[in-house]
């Protein structure tokens, strides 16, 4: 076993309004901070985990992102893998 | 009498309101820990209010996978009464029960004030003391209450009159289809994003909420839904 630590990125899925990332966005344009097109606001959690191989700790990650982490209805995510 | 059983998380705190609201309609409710496994033979299940373990990660999505969850999930499946209000609601979705998600408000306020609802299905454990179309005024109190689903989704919602309850009038927070609360298809499971049990008597500035906990109790009466006003008192015992 090795320990690794996984990187997961939790975003809103596009089709549906962000309105945190909207919001941003505005205060972004208000500061004076121009030609930003969009901004979306999702989560990044780090998790450190034992296990085999490089491929199992992105297989346990994603079935926590499936179980946990995302919402399958609302949310898309992405898992890298990186050794502790 | 019904027995009613009212889980209660930590965060949870509509869940005294709700217990109250039960047993003023005549219900035997009680509560249930979310460690419990056993719901005590109850015919109906309320997720009340709150915010369950903080709300962190997203609303509902931890307290979905509390022990009591199972028990719940099993009585719905053997098609039980479960209603979720508000967090109860986000509890219900996460957990897969109803379908679709609550998101954060479109314009991101913590909402906290009374709104309009027609009711939309009667055929409901917690609707069928309503007429349809019967406007409401119930409280919302909500930050994350906007209900989403996709279009495919919505569409077989609005095609199985499983939208139970819609706002009137202005949309707080951005729902798909104005949608305040929906059934699953078999309309035993219900959600609500407004609080009926925080406008059961007068003394709270109105009653509208009532029958959905009446309605708990006219399930096997034989009496019309317009004769609740004979039951109706019994909220105003002090």
């Amino acid at each position: 076993m090795s320990a690794f630590k996984v990187e997961i990125r939790v975003m809103p899925r596009a089709s549906l309004l962000d309105p945190q990332g909207q919001a941003v966005q505005h205060a972004l344009h208000a500061l004076g901070f121009e030609g930003v097109a969009a901004v979306r606001a999702g989560k990044h959690l780090v998790v450190e985990l034992q296990a085999a191989s490089r491929e199992e700790a992105a297989a346990r990650a994603r079935a926590m992102c499936d179980r946990l982490l995302a919402n399958p209805v609302t949310e898309d995510y992405l898992v890298a893998v990186e050794s502790a | 009498m019904r027995r009613v059983a009212v889980v209660v998380f930590p965060g949870s705190n509509c869940d005294a309101d709700t217990l109250d609201a039960a047993r003023a309609a005549g219900s035997d409710a009680y509560y249930v820990w979310h460690r419990d496994t056993d719901l005590r033979q109850a015919d109906a299940v309320i997720l009340p209010g709150g915010f369950s373990y903080g709300d962190y990660l997203r609303s509902g999505a931890i307290a979905r996978f509390s022990a009591v969850m199972q028990a719940v999930a099993a009585h719905a499946r053997a098609g039980g009464a479960v209603l979720g209000i508000c967090n109860g609601f986000q509890i219900l979705c996460e957990a897969g029960l109803l379908p679709g998600a609550l998101m954060r408000n479109a314009r991101l306020k913590f909402l906290s004030r009374p709104v309009r609802v027609r009711v939309e299905a009667t055929d409901t454990p917690f609707t069928r003391a309503y007429e349809r179309g019967d406007e409401l005024t119930l409280p919302i109190a909500h930050g994350d209450g906007r209900y989403v689903a996709d279009s495919e989704t919505a569409a077989l919602l609005e095609a199985g009159g499983q939208v139970v309850w819609r706002y009137s009038g202005d949309n707080p927070n951005g729902s798909t289809n104005d949608i305040a609360g929906v059934c699953s298809a078999g309309r035993n499971v219900v959600g609500i994003m407004p609080h009926p049990e925080r406008r059961n008597a007068r003394v709270l500035g109105g009653e509208d909420g009532a029958r959905v906990f009446f309605s708990l109790e006219a399930r096997n009466a034989t009496q019309h839904a317009g004769d609740m006003r004979a039951v109706d008192g019994r909220h105003l015992r002090v």
